[in-house]
């Protein structure tokens, strides 16, 4: 069927325990969201099959529309007159995703790399090996053996290099023999994307015990990454052997009308269809319960392209891994973001508690501020690991100086410049379900601390993985109800930057609002106000004193549009570089409160 | 719609209970379809690869890889013992040869021309497993494992730590509300299950693994303190693996809470019995909780009475699982249907419930309530 012919859309995302569905219909020249149904994810037992819950949730859309979309157990397609939907698209992150483990020679080189075009492909990363990662042969072997992924990705030398490493690895990979995590009864795929001179080699080495697939090496030269071909290789054995593996998948394989794309992929997807059509810089954040994904769209110094980037950080999140944000962020930094004074011992067990009971939600107020405490440090660590992989390299392929590829991980410059930021997403349950949004707002600027002028939004109901896979297949459809109905604009947040003197003015900001209010106010360093604003364009001023930046350079007034949103504008002059805050417990908490009253956080407050 | 509750822990007096015992691979069943095994039976063996031993031939021996294969003593295949020869170079005229000692016994699984890498593989490992419970052979899987089956009582916890193990049940506090503190521990408790009210302090915990004890039953732990057990601290809430000699099962949550009431009598009851228990948590897809297992006399009739799974209904009985009422039991008296805003401001569905302890009626939030079952 012809794009433009496609009068109706249903797609779904099986998630680890919810299927999400939408409608999408074509309503006059332009498509919108016109429902949402969910129901349990059906991929365990008892159910052990994933269609019962597509259809679960297909049935929820079909009685909230009032339309027939389901002829038992099939989804009518195409439409005919008033029944069924034109096409029918999924994602899928149930039964856990998936898990690749990925090798290369050199850590920062062809292991990153293959690291990059794993983690693109919308794999969750169980481990990097490579032959200078300080682990012995028999460790690496060990670990092999251990881990039991869905796939692996070995990489390694250039095409006109030395094959001994990526041989070596390929002896280590054969002698651990490893399983694959699902079926018993296919051997596990590993894709060689490598030094091209030695295929023959790994093909004596793995042709028989595994699932070998070749393909061209994902850093032919050392200057160049090509991960279009490895990644695509991933998907099509995500296809292929993954989801044939999980219960259901066939079933469900034949009824989508294009190829299943797993969750991360199709985010990654819709994300840099839209930077690219709106030429903006985009990062973006999914904060689940067990895991936390970041995707930023930045354009290349060099070159001025957008390159893309995912990370996933797989303990942090909200509920099943809690435990671990608390391990990794330590108390001290959660506790810095409490408006407060709790017992330490309290404080752990409760968070204890919403690890092993990861489906309670915050009844009381001060059990919301923890838990959005939490979820300030699970953000902020996630985008540092982000920060730290999103360095000078790109999505496809990049033309690198030699020296710049020797240092790329320790001294490469991250392609992630908070000043170039034009718009910030949230989504996951902590952002999407905060009770004000104002509250969404504030969590994602303290974790992200974005610099100059930074529009701030989150996905209303996270269709995003479902956009990605539609963008897709029609991208007019998948933009159109991105920019409508997915995303929720919350205003903009404008935070000079610099050191300043305490008590010293930090900015002058100058606008009217669209109600005719007149804003023409200084700020010291230290102080935070929200304005009330719809999303319209709004002509401002920002002047910041000497040395601060507020996205012109330094001292430079900056004169530019700005949007409100169903929070407002938010001047942030609390500083940032450095960013911070009281180190006395009752002068933190005193600015916490006012802060949270200044950006009216919560409801009487 | 998905269910706004959570499935509660089970506390059951008597039912059927089935344990799948497998192997990490295929091997062999010892026993057969109806035999009735003790808890230390062996069901199945195997034998599991052995280690790997990877080592660079050519590096040891300082000469290319591509001339290991001409100097190689002993051929892929072949079985090799820790310190014999594996290559050796021809030195000159005779003299000054240089040798290449295995560093492991095996079997002499691989050498790569290209690399100069040899692989020794050692011995296979034998692995066995018991049955865990007293019970009757109900199942064989081929070569695999068994399940092995019993009627017995069974308590979950919410979390634990360490593996299966087995002792006799010996309650040492007298209520549920008890703290259990270092100066009731004994060196009778040494191989037993200790049972307790609301709360174990990390001192008694580790008075109970010097004495011995096999595992600890408590309402409740201070997360704080698994890091001082186990070392590290638990992030995911995936557990059974620690090396710890004394079993942990919190049956209500982390801090000081009572334990409920029904799974107290219930371990009282069978003071002195024989009880398999497993700290394993897995909190994630595919829960895992941490149980304690009494068989009970009885194992003729082991069909399972398959309990009717009702939703959440006036009358249920239920535990708070989220403060600000964590701990606390009560029954459900009614179940509003409109979404009501918590004092968070958020919007969820509640249910009414009468706590006994302050006999007091609360607007609780479905999703931090759990159903206790019974059957």
């Amino acid at each position: 069927m012809k794009p433009e012919a496609i009068r109706s859309i249903l797609a779904t995302d099986c998630g680890s325990t919810t299927t999400k569905a939408i409608l999408i219909e074509k309503q006059g020249d332009e498509y919108r969201l016109v429902v949402r149904g969910e129901a349990p994810t059906t991929v365990e037992a008892p159910f052990e099959d994933v269609t019962k819950g597509v259809l679960n949730a297909a049935k929820e859309v079909e009685e909230l529309c009032g339309r027939q979309i389901l002829d038992n157990d099939r989804i009518i397609t195409p439409q005919k007159g008033d029944k069924g939907v034109d096409i029918y698209i999924s994602t899928s992150s149930a039964g856990g995703g998936l898990q690749m483990v990925v090798s290369g020679i050199v850590k920062a080189m062809s292991a990153e790399s293959a690291e990059r075009a794993a983690l693109g492909a919308g794999a969750i990363v169980m481990d990097v090996l490579a032959s200078n990662d300080g682990r012995l042969p028999h460790e690496k072997i060990q670990r092999i053996r251990h881990l039991r992924p869905d796939m692996i990705l070995l990489s390694g030398g250039t095409d006109s290099g030395n094959i001994k490493g990526v041989v070596e690895m390929s002896e280590l990979l054969k002698a651990a023999n490893p399983k694959p995590r699902l079926g018993i009864n296919y051997k596990l795929p590993v894709i060689y994307a490598g030094n091209q001179k030695a295929n023959g080699e790994i093909e004596k080495n793995l042709g028989e015990d595994t699932d070998l697939s070749i393909v061209p090496n994902l850093r032919p030269v050392l200057e160049r990454e090509n991960l279009g071909p490895a990644r695509d290789k991933i998907h099509d054995l995500f296809m292929e052997h993954v989801m044939a593996q999980a219960p259901g998948y066939k079933k469900l394989m034949a009824m989508t009308d294009a190829p299943i794309m797993p969750t991360p992929g199709a985010v990654g997807e819709i994300m840099q269809v839209i930077a690219k059509k709106e030429g903006i810089t985009v990062v973006g954040v999914d904060i689940g319960g067990a895991t936390t994904d970041v995707f930023s769209v930045f354009k290349d110094l060099e070159k001025g392209e957008p390159v893309f980037n995912r990370t996933v950080s797989a303990n942090l999140g909200m509920s099943y891994s809690i435990s671990n944000v608390l391990a990794s962020a330590t108390l001290p930094n959660i506790l810095r973001w409490v408006p407060f004074e709790i017992d330490e011992v309290d404080l752990r067990n409760r968070i204890g508690n919403k690890m092993i009971r990861p489906t309670t939600i915050p009844q009381s107020l001060e059990e919301l501020k923890i838990e959005q405490a939490i979820s300030r440090e699970a953000l902020r660590l996630s985008f540092i690991q982000h920060k730290a992989f999103a360095v000078g390299l790109k999505g496809v392929q990049k033309e690198r100086t030699i020296s710049d590829a020797f240092d790329q991980s320790s001294s490469g410059e991250t392609l992630v410049n908070m000043m170039d930021l034009d718009i910030l997403v949230g989504s996951g349950g902590v952002l999407s379900h905060a009770p004000r949004r104002h509250q969404s707002a504030r969590m994602m600027i303290d974790a992200f601390l974005p610099e100059g002028i930074t529009q701030i939004a989150v996905d209303s109901i996270f269709m995003m993985p479902q956009l990605g896979v539609l963008s897709s297949v029609h991208e007019k459809a998948a933009t159109e109800v991105f920019n409508k109905d997915c995303l929720l604009r919350l205003g903009t947040c404008i935070a000079p930057v610099g050191p300043i003197k305490p008590g010293k003015e930090y900015v002058h900001v100058k606008f009217t609002l669209p109600d005719g209010t007149q804003v023409d106010k200084s700020y010291v360093l230290g102080e935070m106000e929200l304005f009330e604003a719809p999303y319209e364009a709004i002509e401002a001023e920002i002047t910041p004193a000497r040395g601060i930046d507020a996205g012109a350079g330094p001292g430079q007034t900056v004169k530019t549009m700005i949007y409100g949103g169903l929070v407002g504008i938010i001047i942030d002059a609390r500083g940032r570089r450095p960013f911070v805050l009281p180190e006395n417990p009752g002068e933190r908490v005193k600015k916490l409160q006012e802060w949270s009253l200044a950006v009216k956080e919560f409801e009487n407050a | 719609m998905a269910h706004a509750y959570t499935p509660g822990l089970k506390v059951i007096p008597k039912t059927v209970v089935h344990k799948t015992r497998r192997l990490p691979m295929k091997g062999e069943v010892t026993v057969k379809k109806g035999d009735n095994i003790k808890a230390d039976d062996v069901v199945a063996t195997t034998n599991l690869p052995g280690n790997v031993v990877p080592v660079n031939l050519a590096n040891m021996l300082n000469i290319e890889a591509s001339e290991i294969m001409e100097i190689l003593i002993k051929k892929p295949g072949d079985t090799i013992k820790e310190g014999d020869i594996i290559a050796e170079t021809p030195g000159l005229f005779g003299f000054f040869k240089t040798k290449a000692h295995a560093p492991a016994s095996g079997t002499l699984e691989a050498v790569s021309g290209i690399t100069g890498q040899a692989i020794i593989r050692e011995a296979p490992i034998p692995v066995s497993v018991q049955a865990y419970i007293d019970g009757k052979v109900t199942a064989i899987i081929e070569d695999e494992g068994v399940e092995v089956s019993t009627m017995a009582a069974f308590i979950q916890g919410i979390f634990g730590i360490g593996g299966e193990r087995r002792g006799e049940i010996k309650v040492i506090t007298p209520d549920t509300t008890t703290t259990i503190t270092d100066d009731m521990i004994h060196d009778d408790c040494k191989g037993k299950v200790l049972v307790g009210g609301s709360f174990l302090t990390h001192k008694a915990f580790m008075k109970a693994q010097r004495v011995g004890a096999t595992g600890v039953v408590v309402g409740g732990f201070n997360y704080s303190d698994i890091k001082k057990i186990v070392g590290y601290d638990i992030g995911v809430a995936i557990t059974g693996q620690e090396e710890i000699n004394t079993t942990l099962i919190i049956t209500e949550g982390f801090g000081e809470v009572h334990m409920a009431q029904q799974t107290f009598d219930l371990l009282r009851a069978h003071e002195g019995r024989m009880a398999s228990i497993n700290g394993a948590t897995q909190i994630r897809a595919g829960v895992i909780r941490p149980e304690i297992i009494i068989p009970i006399e009885g194992n003729e009739d082991l069909k399972e009475k398959h309990a009717e799974l009702f939703g959440m209904e006036p009358g249920t009985e239920v535990r708070v699982i989220r403060a600000p009422y964590f701990g606390m039991l009560g029954e459900v008296t009614a179940l509003p249907h409109e979404l009501q805003r918590l004092e968070s401001g958020s919007l969820a569905r509640v249910a009414k419930v009468k706590l006994y302890e302050t006999q007091k009626e609360v607007l609780l939030p479905r999703a931090n309530l759990e159903m206790i079952e019974k059957t």
